[in-house]
């Protein structure tokens, strides 16, 4: 019994150090260079592995993007997914979580039609907005069991996955029937590299583009009546540097630093 | 500088680089260090299709040339030199293979390097033949169906880590330099061995041995091409494998001089980084154009050579004939004088770069868990093999007095 | 009504609800709302976790107690929460950005039609009466403000982003919540739970290091800065000599002949700063350094800088940690 797997990617900047703002307080896209999401590449992977585990299984890699996502998709390709699909339609600019996850369950029920989708597997978080619920927001709208934060899979089948999903203080270990949704950390494996000829095909390879009208898609959840609505970006502010902590004892010293840490946000 | 890759070019250098500075570089220090064969990067060469990329389609390759050699060579270069080495002493196994031996060979030997499957090396050089090659003592004599191998070579690069072996033997010592021949020789064949392992000053990461041939027996069939033809062999392989070494040497000094800028931009004396030094930049910037120039050269070189090279490829494959014979026929240019200058400029600029970024980097650049100098370690060879460049000088000069000669016969014949 | 989604993990009452009663007391007293809170588990650990929610800072603790939500499954906790949010019309919803709090809040968020904001470490309220919230994004290089328009505005914390609300003496009234089971139809299971000693957090992708050197005198001193790694959700680093003497395996190694690590935090344990060692960390966002040399390299470079003994101020540090965050393990889950 085989699996088809659907991984869900997106296209996102690849240095995000470099990012900057306009006077209006939006973040400047010009000029960036993008790439496959790097969180996702670790859902292509496990795709990729458990197309190997389950005999017969076939990957599809979709994502909600403009025409440039094609690029992540055929990164998908290169490594061994056997088919991509672009979500992508004016009405999609801008979109949040939430529509983007709406986006993805019609095209995971468009393609359930020919073939039923066992498993959705998403990475953690995109390293632009880093929401990080993609995954889970899309298995709300499936209505089809999930679990995040999964490190390892020891064993999937086309009916069921055990996988074990990491918390605080340790390792949870979880049963769910399929179809499911599952997002996974990149503790999960080692992305492989493509090879030239998985390159060479994924160049040639046709990449169908769905619009709103393709998903049948509801304006009104996409529509820019967003919930949740930037209003402006700035940079961090500076971070303090070159400082002896001060302090009589060590307590005192690691009283100070912790303060510090907590104002930074690290802990 | 834009050197107008094509795209399936720019692939090839994105995914070798990508191997070259996630998967080779965390490990070359323990390769030089320990010598052991890096079979986990060649799975990762093999998993990514990168072996074949300048061998034809038919035989599993990408259908690339040199400049895709050159390429992928120069890339993996950047991160270890001795690791690069196995790709290039396997092309150097391959092309006499490819351009001398007929279909049955070419389909027998050259899927098995395409795919990486086995890693191939080539063994001309004796204990009494280094840039002499017509000293030549191993004999192979034909008994019957079989060639019967008697002999040594060394300084064989890839060692007993290759399976496919192309071997020099003399079939005739009385005709000396006409006497000798090139075999195929694979590895387990019975009365083939190796001997010493070489410690190298440097691409340590590159098994170097000895090969011992005592009654070994080779199929009649693994001889290349024709009875006497072995030394023209070699120079057309090394025509064709020269800008390989170009790159390997330029690989060298590009990485070496990409980390030392890296360093000596952070390094501070006397207040301000060592890179802000007028002598050190006038250094930086001599290093730097050195090495433009060569990749100038040697991009050039390898391209014309494929604008000549892949046509005869093509043809002698779809007609089923030895490749050489088209060349002959297409009166294919030799290569020799242009690949010269690319191995002898890309190899000169290598050690001077690598020496002058010891010296960039001062005191640090000297020690061993700093990678500076394993790049100067391993540039030396690059001077010296595949015929060493005083050679090469000596074939460039040739080449150009024989070019002179033939222009002024055709002004005498056209007055 | 603010609504502060508490977690129970394994029966027990995870602290975060505090820091949402924090924030939602902010929101509560902007915009003269009742604060409220929710506890969803077993039916005792459940009642024990409202009583002592109930006696710190909610003025409501709804209860909603089953024996099929003893486990943390998200279907379940979601379902049984838009019960109680469809039902109460909550206008805001807290969450913690925990594990359980990433894996339940966008599923409940969908469910309820409303959108979600994730992670954030600000809440206000904006002048239009809407929930504006402020979070980190492009890797901590950009801070973006938000306004929550959807119904409820909900929102993830991040956790310590807000002080814990301390006991004020008033008790909130508790009142039970009925969960109905014929809904409870659910297709994953809990199967079991293994408590972690260490997490081996994968140096490349840390968000956090810890790294010892040849200051720690020996190996046993790695078990120190496994420790304050663990304190903090960090990975472990080494300086080569400590990787040269035997003392922890190569993979730890940071410096030009190991790793390049780019972590927010790097903390320096011990390390003078040799050249090699600084080529593989020097791009680290924050870097604090703990050394008895002020004037070692390692401690020039540090954003922070601790002179003492580091047997001494590393103990302190991991104490002060658990003092600061009370019962808490260390925040939110892998930090890749």
């Amino acid at each position: 019994m085989s699996l088809h797997i659907v991984v869900c990617v997106k296209h996102t900047p690849s240095a995000t150090g470099g990012i900057s703002i306009d006077a209006s307080g939006k973040v400047k896209t010009d000029g960036l260079q993008y790439a496959i999401n790097p969180f996702d590449e670790y859902a292509v992977e496990e795709a990729l592995r458990i197309k190997e585990r389950v005999a017969g299984s076939t990957v599809t890699a979709l994502s909600v993007g403009p025409a440039r996502a094609e690029e992540a998709l055929r990164a998908a390709l290169a490594l061994g997914c056997d088919e991509g699909v672009l979500l992508s339609d004016p009405s999609f600019e801008g979109i949040d979580s939430y529509a983007s996850a709406y986006l993805l369950s019609l095209a995971v029920k468009k393609l359930s039609a020919s073939k039923p989708v066992g498993l959705a597997l998403c990475g953690k978080q995109t390293n632009d907005n880093e929401s990080g619920q993609v995954g889970q927001a899309l298995a709300a709208w499936l209505e089809w069991p999930s679990a995040a934060l999964i490190k390892k899979i020891p064993s999937i089948d086309a009916q069921k996955a055990l996988v074990e999903r990491s918390i605080e203080d340790g390792v949870e270990t979880i049963e769910l029937d399929l179809p499911a949704v599952l997002s996974v950390v990149k503790e999960i494996n080692e992305p492989r590299l493509p090879s030239l000829k998985g390159k060479m095909a994924s160049k040639k390879a046709v990449i169908p583009r769905w619009g709103a009208g393709d998903l049948q898609a509801d304006a009104a959840v996409v529509g820019a009546a967003a919930r949740v609505v930037p209003l402006a970006s700035a940079p961090p502010p500076a971070r303090g540097g070159g400082v002896l902590i001060q302090g009589a004892s060590a307590q005192e010293k690691a009283a100070q630093l912790v303060e510090k840490l907590k104002e930074l946000k690290f802990i | 500088m834009d050197y107008a890759l094509t795209e399936t070019q720019q692939e090839i250098v994105s995914l070798a680089r990508q191997i070259a500075q996630k998967k080779i570089k965390p490990v070359r220090e323990h390769y030089d260090q320990t010598e052991e064969f890096p079979w986990p990067i060649i799975e990762e060469f093999r998993k990514a299709d990168i072996l074949g990329v300048y061998l034809p389609e038919e035989y599993g390759g990408m259908g690339g040339c040199n400049m895709e050699l050159v390429l992928v060579t120069e890339e993996i270069s950047k991160a270890c030199g001795g690791i690069a080495l196995c790709i290039a002493t396997s092309a150097l196994c391959a092309i006499p293979i490819l351009f001398f031996g007929t279909e049955e060979q070419r389909k027998r030997f050259l899927p098995q390097i395409a795919s990486g499957k086995k890693l191939g090396a080539f063994a001309i050089t004796e204990p009494g033949a280094g840039s002499d090659a017509t000293a030549t003592k191993c004999a192979a004599r034909l008994e019957g169906d079989h060639y019967v191998l008697n002999g040594i070579k060394n300084f064989c690069s890839t060692g007993n880590a290759a399976e496919i072996y192309t071997v020099f033997a003399t079939t005739n010592p009385l005709r000396g330099a006409r006497g000798i021949s090139a075999f195929v020789v694979e590895k387990g064949t019975p009365g083939f061995s190796f001997g010493k392992k070489e410690e190298k000053m440097g691409i340590r990461a590159s098994p170097t041995y000895e090969l011992v041939f005592d009654n070994c027996r080779i199929p009649k069939d693994n001889l290349l091409y024709k009875e006497g033809y072995g030394l023209f062999i070699a120079q057309a392989t090394f025509d064709a494998s020269r800008p390989g070494v170009g790159a390997q040497a330029l690989g060298i000094a590009q990485g070496c001089l990409d980390e030392t800028i890296a360093y000596i931009r952070q390094r501070k004396q006397f207040g301000q980084a060592v890179s802000s030094f007028q002598a050190i930049q006038h250094m930086m910037a001599d290093c730097a154009t050195s090495i433009e120039a060569g990749r100038a050269l040697l991009y050039a070189t390898a391209n014309a050579m494929d604008r000549a090279i892949k046509p005869a490829v093509a043809k002698g494959i779809a007609e089923g004939r030895v490749i050489y014979d088209v060349m002959s026929e297409l009166d294919t240019q030799r290569w020799t004088k242009e690949s010269g200058m690319c191995k002898v400029f890309c190899s000169d600029t290598a050690m001077k770069v690598t020496t002058d970024c010891v010296q960039m980097c001062g005191g640090i650049g000297y020690m061993r868990d700093f990678p500076i100098e394993k790049y100067m370690r391993d540039a030396k060879i690059t001077q010296i093999y595949e015929g060493t460049n005083q050679i090469q000088r000596n074939e460039i000069a040739m080449m150009m007095i024989k070019e002179a000669a033939a222009k002024s016969r055709k002004e005498l014949v056209a007055a | 009504m603010i609504l502060c989604i508490a977690e129970i993990r394994h029966g027990k009452l995870v602290p975060t609800v505090f820091e949402l009663l924090t924030a939602g007391r902010k929101l509560a007293d902007a915009l003269g709302s009742p604060l409220a809170a929710a506890v969803v588990g077993g039916p005792a650990a459940a009642q024990a976790a409202a009583e002592a929610v109930a006696a710190r800072g909610a003025e409501r603790v709804y209860v909603l107690a089953h024996a099929s939500l003893e486990q943390f499954l998200e279907e379940a906790h979601a379902l049984a929460l838009k019960g109680l949010i469809e039902k109460e019309k909550p206008a805001q919803v807290l969450l913690s950005s925990s594990a359980l709090g990433r894996s339940l809040a966008p599923r409940l968020a969908v469910s309820l039609r409303t959108g979600l904001a994730s992670d954030v470490t600000e809440v206000a309220v904006g002048p239009d009466k809407h929930m504006r919230v402020t979070r980190p994004a492009y890797g901590g290089n950009l801070v973006t403000q938000l306004s929550l328009t959807g119904r409820p505005e909900m929102a993830t914390l991040r956790p310590m982003a807000y002080p814990r609300l301390e006991a004020s003496g008033k008790k909130g009234e508790i009142i039970p919540f009925a969960v109905d089971p014929s809904v409870f139809k659910f297709k994953s299971r809990f199967v079991s739970f293994a408590p972690e000693q260490t997490s081996e957090v994968d140096l490349s992708s840390a968000e956090k290091i810890v790294s010892g050197g040849r200051g720690l005198g020996n190996a046993q001193g790695f078990e120190l800065i496994r420790k304050l790694a663990q304190a903090l959700g960090a990975g472990v680093g080494a300086s080569r000599a400590t990787v040269d003497a035997g003392w922890i395996p190569y993979r730890h190694q940071v410096g030009l002949t190991g790793r390049t690590v780019r972590p927010r935090l790097y903390v320096a344990c011990g390390i003078s700063g040799q050249i090699q060692h600084l080529a593989g960390m020097s791009a680290s966002d924050v870097i604090v350094a703990i050394n008895t040399d002020p004037n070692c390299p390692m401690m020039k470079l540090a954003n922070y800088a601790v002179q003492g003994d580091l047997y001494e101020i590393i103990p302190a540090i991991i104490a002060e940690l658990a003092r600061v965050r009370g019962d808490a393990p260390h925040p939110a889950g892998a930090a890749a």
